[in-house]
C-alpha cells in the first residue's frame, strides 16, 4: 500500500463509508451475546486508520485483514502495530477486519485473503505504518491540547509524555481528538535495532479465550430460531442425484424440510441432531454416468505411463540427455507415488446466515478469501454485493482448505440457505465424513527421478518428471506442481524438470505447503540416496552441493549442530535429515527414528532450524514449526484418501484417515537463525522437511527407500 | 424426560432420546465450549466430565445419562482445572484452539486421578484427543507444568 492509498483509506472512513462500523461480533438478537476473542477493546473505539482503533479505555484494537486459524496473525499483526505505536502489550487487542478486497487486500495477492504463509511478510511494513500513523496522530492531538511542540512529545509503553511541562497521558484520553488529526504523509518507521516488542515472546492475544471455552467459532453462533442443515453428498466424485425418497427423513423428530440442491440433498432440522438423523434416513439413488470410477491404483498406473511422453518443461539447464550418455556412469532411478490428502481441519466447514430487517444478509464463516465468499453468496442469494456482509470468524484450522477460488463451499452453503428461503437464520455444516470425502485434496502425484554419478563420484545430472493435477487448473505449466524441484538448490550441472497435467473430476487444492508437500519429499529423499551411493555423509554431501553462503546451508549447519549430527544415535535408532525452502523461509530438520513395536516408524526426536528473516514473535515461529512437523508427520506416516474399486471413496472419518496422536508426537527442538532479512512466513514451511527426514532415517534402518506414501501403506501391501 | 445436572444446575430434556449429549449441550443449552469434531468418539473435541469421568459426549445418548452430573469446560473448577488452564496459558498451547476444550477436559480429569502423571500416563489419558494443529508437544509440557504447580 502506498502512502497515498493510506491517506485515501482514512478519508474513506471519515466519509463514513461504513467500513469499520459494526465490527462487534454478533448481531444484537443472538440469544446469548457471545463473548470471546473478536470483541476487541471495550467502550468507544476511534478509528485512526483502517487497521487501528484506539478506545477511550486505552485499548488498541488491531483489525486483522488475515483470518486467525492458529498461525498467529492476530498476535503478529498487533505486535507490528504496537511496536511503532509504542504501546504496552497488555493494551493490545485484535479482531478480524471487515471484508474489503481493496483496503484489506493481501498485498501479495491483490485481494483480501490469507495463505501462502504471507501474513507477516505482506503486512510487515503496512502494519508498522498503521501503528506509526496512529502514534503521530496521538502526538499531534496531545501537542495541540498541551500547546507544546509535537517534537518534544515522547511515547513509551502506552504513555504520551511531555517532559518539560510534566504532562502525561494514556492513549484513551486523546483517542477522539487523534482520530480527527490529518495522518502524516510519511510516518517514520523505527530502525530494527530499536525494536522493543518485535522479536520478543509476547503472549498470544487469543490464548485465554481458547483455554476457557469462550472463543467463538462459526459453529458456535447460535441466533434464536436457528435452523441447522446438512447435505447428503455422493460417495463418488462427479456423481449427481438420480432420485431420492425423503419419506422417512421427514418423519424424524425435528426435521423441518428436505430440498434437492446441485450438490446433493439438504436436510433442515430444528437442531443439529435432527438434521443428521434425517440425513441418515434419506434414500438416494446416484447417477454415476459422469463420475470418476477408476480406483487410486488404476489412476497410479495411468500416471506412470506419462513418464515416457514429452512433458511441460519447468527447468532445463546444461544438457541432461548428453550427461546421461557419458561413459562410466552410475545411474540411480526412483519412482514415488503420493496419495490424495484431505486437510481435515479440526472444525469442519460451516457457515451461518442471518437475514437483517432490510433484507441484507450477514454471513459468519471462517472466510479465508472473504471477498470471493461475498461475491458467490450475493449471486446465489440474488442480492447486491453490498447487501451481503461476510463476518470472518475464528476457524478451527484450515491448512489451505478454506482458500478457494470461486468459493465452492460457499456455493453449497448459500444454495442451502437460498433453497429454503424464509427469515430464519441458518447454519450449514459439514460433518467429518463430508470433510474427508469432500475432495479439494492435495492431489495425487507420481514422480520419476533419474540421477547420474560420474566415475569421480560427482552427481552430474538430475532429471525429474512430475505427473498430477494442476491445482491452478492450468493447461500449461503449473508452477505449484514443480516448485521446490524446478528451483533445486543443489548445484548439479545438468538439470531437467518436466511435468504433466492430469485432469480428473476430483477437485484439487493446495494443502499446507502446496507443491513442497511432494517435491520436498522427492528431492530430499533422492539427493540422500545419491549421496549414499557416492559414499557421502547426508549433511556434508548436501553442504558440498549448496552455496556455502546460502540460507539453505545456514539452517542445515544449524540443525546438524543442534542434533550433534556426528554422534552415534542410541541402539536401534537412525537419523535422517532434510532441508527445504518454501514461501521464502528455510527449514532444516533432523529426525531420529526407530522401528516401532508395530513395525512402523517411531519418531523420537526432531531438531529443527528455521530462517524466516526477522523473527517477529519467536514463540509463534516455534509453535508453527512444532505444529508443521506434527501435521506433516501424520500425513507421511498414515494418511491417504483412496478410491476403491469403482471409484468409491474409501475413507470417511478419523478412524481410517488417521491423525497423529500425542503418543506419536516426537519431542521437538527448534532454533531460529538470527536475521535482518524481511520476515517471511512460518505457517507452512515447517511441513515439507519432516517427511523426507523420516524417510531418510527409515532407509538407513531398513535399507528400503520409501517409494510410496503413506509409509504404513508399505507395511500393509 | 431426562433429568441431569449441567455445571451444577438441574436441567431436563424431553426431545429425541437418541440425541447425543453433545448436541443437547450445544443446541439446547447453548454452551458452545464443547466442540464437534468427528461424532464417532475418534477426536475428543466433545469431551465432558460425566460423573467425574471424561466422556465423549458425541456418542452418549441423552437417554443414558438420566440422573448424571455433567461438567463442561464452562463449569470446571478446582485446583486441577486452575493449574491446567494456567499452564496452558503460560505455554500458549492453543493454535486454532478448536480442540482445546476437549484437551483441557481430558487433562483435568487425568490430574484429578493421577496428580503427577508420567509421560506414559499422559499418553494413555490424552491419545483420544486429536489436535490437527499438533500442539501435542506443548500439551505434554503443560500437563507436567500443571502437575508441578500443584505440588508446590
Ligand atoms: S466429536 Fe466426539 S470424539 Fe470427536
Ligand atoms: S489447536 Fe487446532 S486442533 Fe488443536
Amino acid at each position: 500500500m502506498t502512502l497515498h492509498d493510506f491517506t485515501a483509506t482514512r478519508r474513506t472512513f471519515l466519509a463514513g463509508a461504513g467500513l469499520v462500523i459494526g465490527v462487534a461480533i454478533a448481531p444484537r438478537f443472538l440469544s446469548a451475546a457471545p463473548t470471546g476473542v473478536p470483541a476487541g477493546g471495550a467502550g468507544d473505539l476511534k478509528p485512526m486508520n483502517a487497521f487501528v482503533k484506539i478506545g477511550t479505555d486505552d485499548t488498541v484494537t488491531v483489525l486483522s485483514k488475515h483470518i486467525e486459524f492458529g498461525q498467529g496473525p492476530f498476535t503478529g499483526l498487533a505486535t507490528l502495530v504496537a511496536e511503532e505505536l509504542d504501546a504496552e502489550w497488555s493494551q493490545m487487542r485484535a479482531v478480524h477486519s471487515p471484508t474489503d478486497n481493496k483496503i484489506y487486500a493481501n498485498l501479495a495477492f491483490g485481494l483480501q485473503g490469507t495463505g501462502g504463509s504471507s501474513s507477516i511478510a505482506n503486512a510487515y511494513e503496512q502494519m508498522r505504518k498503521a501503528g506509526a500513523t496512529a502514534r503521530a496522530m496521538l502526538v499531534a492531538a496531545a501537542a495541540a491540547e498541551w500547546k507544546v511542540p509535537a517534537a518534544e512529545i515522547t511515547v513509551e509503553k502506552g504513555r504520551i509524555k511531555h517532559a518539560a511541562s510534566g504532562k502525561e497521558s494514556g492513549f484513551g484520553a486523546f483517542a477522539d481528538k487523534a482520530a480527527s488529526q490529518t495522518p502524516p504523509a510519511d510516518p517514520k518507521l523505527k530502525d530494527p535495532k530499536d525494536f522493543v516488542l518485535i522479536g520478543r515472546d509476547l503472549p498470544k492475544l487469543d490464548t485465554r479465550e481458547k483455554t476457557n471455552g469462550t472463543a467463538i467459532f462459526t459453529l458456535d453462533i447460535m441466533p434464536d430460531r436457528l435452523l441447522t442443515a446438512v447435505v447428503a453428498h455422493p460417495k463418488h466424485f462427479g456423481a449427481v442425484v438420480k432420485s431420492f425418497d425423503d419419506t422417512d427423513a421427514r418423519k424424524v423428530m425435528g426435521v423441518v424440510d428436505v430440498k434437492k440442491i446441485a450438490q446433493g440433498i439438504a436436510v433442515y432440522g430444528e437442531n443439529t441432531f435432527a438434521a443428521l438423523k434425517g440425513r441418515d434416513a434419506l434414500r438416494i439413488e446416484w447417477d454415476l454416468s459422469k463420475a470418476e470410477t477408476r480406483s487410486s491404483a488404476e489412476l497410479a498406473a495411468e500416471y506412470v505411463r506419462h513418464f515416457d511422453e514429452p512433458g511441460l518443461e519447468a527447468t532445463n539447464t546444461g544438457d541432461v540427455a548428453a550427461a546421461f550418455r557419458q561413459q562410466g556412469l552410475q545411474t540411480v532411478e526412483a519412482q514415488i507415488v503420493f496419495p490424495f490428502l484431505a486437510h481435515a481441519p479440526m472444525e469442519p466447514l460451516d457457515a451461518v446466515f442471518i437475514k437483517a430487517a432490510d433484507g441484507s444478509v450477514d454471513i459468519y464463516n471462517g472466510a479465508q478469501f472473504p471477498g470471493f465468499d461475498q461475491q458467490v453468496a450475493a449471486k446465489i442469494l440474488a442480492l447486491d454485493e453490498t447487501k451481503v456482509r461476510v463476518n470472518t470468524q475464528l476457524a478451527g484450522g484450515s491448512f489451505g482448505r478454506k482458500a478457494q477460488f470461486g468459493s465452492p463451499y460457499m456455493q453449497e452453503a448459500a444454495s442451502v440457505y437460498a433453497a429454503i428461503g424464509g427469515d430464519r437464520p441458518l447454519k450449514h455444516m459439514w460433518t467429518r465424513e463430508d470433510d474427508i470425502q469432500g475432495g479439494f485434496y492435495r492431489p495425487m502425484y507420481a514422480h520419476k527421478m533419474r540421477g547420474a554419478i560420474d566415475a569421480d563420484g560427482r552427481i552430474t545430472a538430475w532429471e525429474q518428471i512430475i505427473v498430477g493435477q494442476s491445482i491452478m487448473a492450468k493447461a500449461d505449466l503449473d508452477s505449484t506442481s514443480v516448485e521446490g524441484a524446478s528451483n533445486l538448490p543443489y548445484r548439479i550441472p545438468n538439470l531437467k524438470v518436466t511435468s504433466h497435467n492430469v485432469t480428473l473430476p476430483i477437485p484439487p487444492l493446495w494443502w499446507r505447503s502446496v507443491g513442497h508437500t511432494h517435491t520436498g519429499f522427492a528431492v530430499e529423499t533422492f539427493v540422500d540416496e545419491l549421496l549414499t551411493r557416492v559414499g557421502r555423509d547426508p549433511v556434508d554431501g548436501r553442504l558440498a552441493l549448496l552455496d556455502p553462503a546460502s540460507r539453505h546451508a545456514g539452517v542445515l549447519r544449524k540443525a546438524a549442530e543442534m542434533s550433534d549430527w556426528g554422534a552415534t544415535p542410541a541402539e536401534g535408532r537412525a537419523r535422517g535429515v532434510a532441508v527445504v525452502e518454501s514461501f521464502g523461509s528455510f527449514v532444516a530438520q533432523v529426525a531420529e527414528v526407530s522401528v516401532g513395536p508395530d513395525g512402523a516408524p517411531r519418531v523420537h526426536k526432531v531438531w529443527c532450524a528455521v530462517d524466516c528473516g526477522v523473527a517477529v514473535n519467536p514463540n509463534i515461529i516455534k509453535a508453527q514449526m512444532e505444529g508443521g512437523i506434527g501435521y506433516g508427520l501424520g500425513a507421511v506416516l498414515f494418511d491417504a484418501v483412496t478410491l476403491g474399486k469403482g471409484g468409491r471413496i474409501m475413507q470417511s472419518n478419523f478412524h481410517d484417515y488417521r491423525s497423529i496422536r500425542i503418543n506419536e508426537m516426537p519431542d521437538v527442538a527448534v532454533e531460529i537463525i538470527r536475521s535482518t532479512e524481511k520476515p517471511t512466513g512460518v505457517g507452512e514451511p515447517g511441513v515439507p522437511p519432516i517427511g523426507p527426514a523420516v524417510a531418510n532415517a527409515w532407509r538407513k534402518l531398513t535399507n528400503a527407500p520409501v517409494r510410496q506414501l503413506p509409509i504404513v501403506s508399505i507395511m500393509s501391501s | 424426560m431426562v433429568t441431569f445436572t449441567l455445571n451444577g444446575k438441574e436441567r431436563t430434556f424431553d426431545g429425541d432420546p437418541d440425541t447425543p449429549l453433545l448436541w443437547v449441550i450445544r443446541d439446547f443449552e447453548k454452551l458452545t465450549g464443547t466442540k464437534y469434531g468427528c461424532g464417532v468418539a475418534q477426536c475428543g473435541a466433545c469431551t465432558v466430565h460425566l460423573d467425574g469421568m471424561p466422556r465423549r459426549s458425541c456418542i452418549t445418548p441423552i437417554a443414558t445419562i438420566d440422573g448424571s452430573d455433567v461438567v463442561t469446560i464452562e463449569g470446571i473448577s478446582g485446583k486441577e482445572a486452575e493449574a491446567v488452564q494456567t499452564a496452558w496459558t503460560g505455554l500458549d498451547v492453543p493454535q486454532c484452539g478448536y480442540c482445546q476444550s476437549g484437551q483441557i477436559m481430558s487433562a483435568v480429569a487425568l490430574l484429578q486421578m493421577v496428580p503427577n502423571p508420567t509421560d506414559d500416563e499422559i499418553d494413555g489419558a490424552m491419545t483420544g484427543n486429536l489436535c490437527r494443529c499438533a500442539t501435542y508437544h506443548r500439551i505434554r509440557a503443560a500437563i507436567h507444568n500443571a502437575a508441578n504447580s500443584m505440588e508446590g
